[in-house]
């Protein structure tokens, strides 16, 4: 495995911080046969809507979609939890061959009737591309006739990567958006988006932005609710965090409604304290929310510092790896576990753009090398090279790393630790701390 | 109470499935696949499924999972995977050099009608699969039957692809182990090893979803059968082959194909079951159980012996793969429990027979459904309960929601590590079930207890 073929197409896909020319062949189809740790369009579509609580998410295809997405993901819900079922239509041989449509009707129409939800998804999978059911038709049918909204998803696995899922994900949002009640909503007030309550993430965002003294409109969509999304537009400001799943939104807002959007991350003391100050910024014309921003700060960084401090000093020095999905999430890594002494020996995602790349490049280390939709092969290879010592990714790397005796951290939906915020920034030190300096890592042949 | 949303209302449902008792095809194909020394199984779709694929048994063996992709786009939907298969092999045999690739479909390239048979030809005559490689590969459309359909449709493609009949017959048995986890495999080898019989077993799994940390990552761990292992098959004397509905198919094909007679038996899980197993297995030896084998078999009967009194009357509701459900019911039945509700998410008209067989003599109404979900299982629950459930990790849900004792079994086990490594089948198997069982129960004794009855010796 040291030295492993890379293959020739997938060149321009790998580059190493130093080395001459810097093109990411990037935002391509990944190569037919190579491993990729990438997911689908549906998969992406399924991650930002699943989270609103009480709407029926009803998945359009044969049972294993469904299945395999079925509660794995750790978004918190407040109240109802209809969203952790699986329902699925679960289409069998005939419905392949005559279509799913009165199958799918006849769903909804039971489910609506059993779980009284406030709106409906209908998840289209591969197979309804391939098959032409006019998932329109009926959701539009069944809208009238429940008198809830019934939303198709347009997320066809095959009709790109899970980037094109967010975008249809929130297409189906921008359904919604606009039909609430807005007369009661001031002016200091904003929608959070991008953020989807793993482990109460939103929860925690949420309290700091009512801390300044401003409104929370909506989460996009941690611990969501259909009314909340309905009057999301009566916003003054939408904040969008980083990895770039709610853009199409936030875009759409913008020109519809005229909300400005800005771009933080909750993610490192840094990022964190930095979208409080932007956000405080934005509402400049009441200085209050700029004083109370600093006082939360000031607050927050005094009470985990000492402990900040005491990871520091047994990480410093040790070298991380990251993968990630969006690379929006890496710039934020970087920066965290630099605070905590670690630099980035690897970074790569499995959808970044030509501009994110170019960002990594600009912040990482000479040496460092940034891949794109790389597969476990590469990954481990540079992982063994550049001798790191933790791991920062996803499900399908975890068991991977551990295998190279190297320590991991879980970034991704399926954690059960908040990491967003102050106190989570403890929790990502804390849980580095001990995968790093973990016992048996000695006890390794 | 997360499951507080079932209604109790029964309604017949016919258009949809709300919390599976099952999964898709190709993630049975892929396990089984994976059973084959040097092999890399390939899903012949678009990304997403085998993500999942991958992510669900990365998750239930805590193991990397290596799978390729055919990665279909829009282009290849229209106009069919071929371009990308032909692309796949090649790239495969050239970065991650593999012995064999095993393609699956998906609910994708099945329905756009792709002949992955022929593609592979064409690989072939194109020079694309080098010299002493293989490609096999099995159909496996989701929308028909279930993760046990695709691993028996895999299983049943390594006796198509491999096995041959030289004609002269091999002094060695074949055992089809069915869709059961990585020890139980190991130990059906060991019981046949005790009576001294020499076997291919295939898929076999052990050692390559649970094998040790070396600090090394080996993309193909030692397990697996090999292809001269599998080709031999042709040659055995017979074969042994344990669950109808994921080894059933392999075991008919071998048998029409190379003329090896074969016995096809419930999974070695119980008493009974087991018992059926090594008589199979003496047979084939022609000699005597061995010592071992029945001092285990002893100590499986003592325990039963000792504990009946907290087994006696039980009502246990279980879900899970068909194979497996049966042979578990026949058991529970023999220590005197009785599986009043059984749920599989397979269709498929014998398992409702069998169970109905099996619990004729039951004292309750017995509710059995092939093809069932576990939102009707819950609600079955909710009208009426029961003393333990056994079902894979998501009955966990259903358990806190009714509050009864529990045991993780079958596929995905999402939370618990026991199923990589302590077999369930053979007398061990059902000594460790038996303790499992006795655990759930007698915590649950120990934790209702008033005070007064709160007991030291049970
Ligand atoms: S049901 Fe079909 S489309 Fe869905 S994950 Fe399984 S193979 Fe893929
Ligand atoms: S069938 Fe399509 S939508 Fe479903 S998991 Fe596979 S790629 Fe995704």
């Amino acid at each position: 495995m040291e030295n492993l073929k890379i293959l020739k197409e997938r060149k321009d896909q790998i580059y190493q911080k130093g080395s001459e020319s810097f093109e990411m062949s990037c935002e391509k189809n990944s190569l037919a046969g190579s491993i990729s740790q990438r997911a689908c369009v549906f998969c992406g579509s399924r991650v930002v809507l699943y989270p609103i609580a009480d709407a029926l998410h009803l998945i359009h295809g044969p049972i294993g979609c469904a299945a395999y997405t079925w509660d794995i993901r750790g978004a918190l819900s407040s109240g109802p939890q209809l969203h952790r079922f699986s329902f699925s239509t679960d289409l069998s041989e005939s419905d392949i061959i005559f279509g799913g449509e009165k199958k799918l009707y006849a769903a909804l129409d039971e489910l609506i009737d059993i779980h009284k939800p406030k709106a409906a998804f209908v998840y289209a999978t591969c197979i309804i591309g391939i098959i032409g059911d006019d998932i329109d038709a009926v959701c539009r049918k069944v809208s009238q006739e429940k008198g809830i909204p019934v939303i198709a998803v347009h997320s066809e696995g095959f009709k790109g990567t899970k980037k094109d899922g967010y975008a249809a994900a929130c297409n189906a949002l921008a359904l919604l958006v606009g039909q609430g009640e807005i007369s009661k909503i001031g002016p200091l007030s904003l929608n959070i988006m991008g953020e989807f309550n793993i482990a109460g993430e939103a929860w925690s965002i949420k309290e700091y932005y009512q801390k300044m003294g401003l409104e929370v409109v909506s989460i996009f969509t941690g611990d969501g609710r259909i009314h909340d999304i309905k009057k999301s537009h009566g916003a003054s400001l939408n904040v969008v965090q980083c990895s770039g799943s709610m853009l199409t939104l936030a875009n759409h807002m913008e020109e519809k409604y005229g909300i400005p959007y800005i771009r933080v991350s909750y993610f490192g003391i840094e990022d964190m304290s930095k979208a409080l100050y932007d956000v405080a910024d934005f509402f400049n014309e009441d200085p209050s929310v700029m004083n109370r921003a600093k006082e939360i700060v000031k607050q927050e960084i005094n009470a985990i510092y000492p402990q900040l401090k005491k990871y520091k000093k047994a990480l410093e020095g040790r070298r991380a790896a990251i993968y990630v999905g969006g690379a929006f999430k890496a710039f934020s890594m970087i920066k965290a576990l630099r605070s905590i002494g670690m630099s980035v020996v690897l970074a790569g995602s499995q959808t970044g753009k030509q501009e994110d790349y170019e960002c990594l490049r600009d912040m990482c280390d000479d040496g460092t090398i940034i891949v794109d939709d790389a597969n476990p092969l590469e990954l481990s290879k540079y992982c063994l090279e550049k001798k790191v010592d933790l791991f920062v990714g996803g499900v399908k790397e975890r068991p991977m790393a551990y295998k190279l005796g190297i320590g991991f951290c879980d970034h991704n939906h399926e954690r059960k630790i908040s990491l967003a915020g102050y106190d989570g920034m403890l929790n990502f030190a804390r849980e580095v701390y001990s995968s790093v300096k973990s016992p048996v890592w000695d006890l390794m042949p | 109470m997360l499951l507080r949303h079932t209604p109790l209302k029964i309604q017949d449902r016919k258009a949809l499935s709300v919390n599976p008792a099952k999964t898709c095809q190709p993630i049975g194909a892929m396990y089984a696949a994976l059973g084959i020394h040097g092999c890399l199984p390939h899903s012949h779709g678009s990304q997403g499924c085998c993500a999942y694929h991958r992510s669900t048994l990365t998750r239930h063996y805590k193991e990397p999972i290596m799978s390729g992709t055919s990665s279909f786009t829009e282009g290849a939907s229209v106009f069919g995977g071929q371009a990308n298969l032909l692309q796949a092999i090649n790239n495969i045999f050239t970065i991650y050099e593999p012995d064999l690739i095993a393609v699956h479909t998906t609910c994708l390239s099945e329905t756009i009608g792709d002949d992955v048979l022929q593609i592979t030809r064409k690989a072939r005559d194109d020079g694309k699969i080098p010299e002493g490689k293989h490609v096999i590969h099995a159909s496996t459309p989701s929308y028909v039957g279930s993760h046990v359909t695709g691993f028996a449709n895999m299983t049943k493609a390594m006796v198509n692809y491999f096995a041959e009949s030289t004609g002269k017959k091999k002094n060695q048995i074949n055992l089809i182990p069915g869709y059961v986890e990585p020890p139980d495999m190991e130990e059906i080898r060991r019981l046949a090893e005790l009576m001294n019989l020499s076997t291919v077993m295939f898929p076999d799994t052990s050692g390559v979803l649970n094998g040790p940390q070396t600090g090394r990552y080996r993309m193909f761990p030692p397990g697996g059968v090999t292809i001269p292992e599998l080709i031999s098959t042709g040659d055995s004397m017979g074969t042994i082959a344990m669950g109808e509905y994921a080894s059933g198919d392999a075991a008919r094909v071998l048998d029409t194909k190379c003329k090896v007679p074969c016995k096809i038996l419930d999974l070695p899980i119980g008493l009974q079951a087991t018992d059926r197993y090594i008589d199979a297995l003496r047979k084939q030896a022609g000699t005597e159980v061995p010592a071992q084998i029945n001092f285990e078999r002893g100590q499986l009967l003592d325990i039963i012996t000792d504990m009946q009194a907290w087994f006696y009357g039980k009502k246990v509701a279980l879900a899970g793969d068909p194979d497996q459900m049966i042979a578990l019911s026949e058991f529970l039945v023999a220590i005197d429990m009785w599986p009043v509700y059984v749920v599989t998410g397979t269709p498929g008209k014998i398992f409702e027979k069998r169970i109905n067989e099996i619990t004729k003599n039951s004292p309750y109404p017995v509710k059995v459904k092939a093809g069932g979900d576990l939102f009707l299982l819950h609600q079955w629950i909710k009208n009426e309960s029961v003393d333990l459930l056994i079902a894979n990790t998501y009955g966990k849900y259903m358990a806190r929601d009714s509050d009864i004792p529990f045991i993780r079994y079958g596929f995905p086990i999402l939370d618990r590590i026991g199923h990589s490594y302590f077999p369930s089948v053979g007398y061990r198997g059902g000594m460790r079930l038996l303790e499992k069982i006795l655990d759930a129960i007698l915590d649950r004794k120990d934790r209702d207890s008033p005070e007064e009855s709160f007991e030291l010796v049970m």
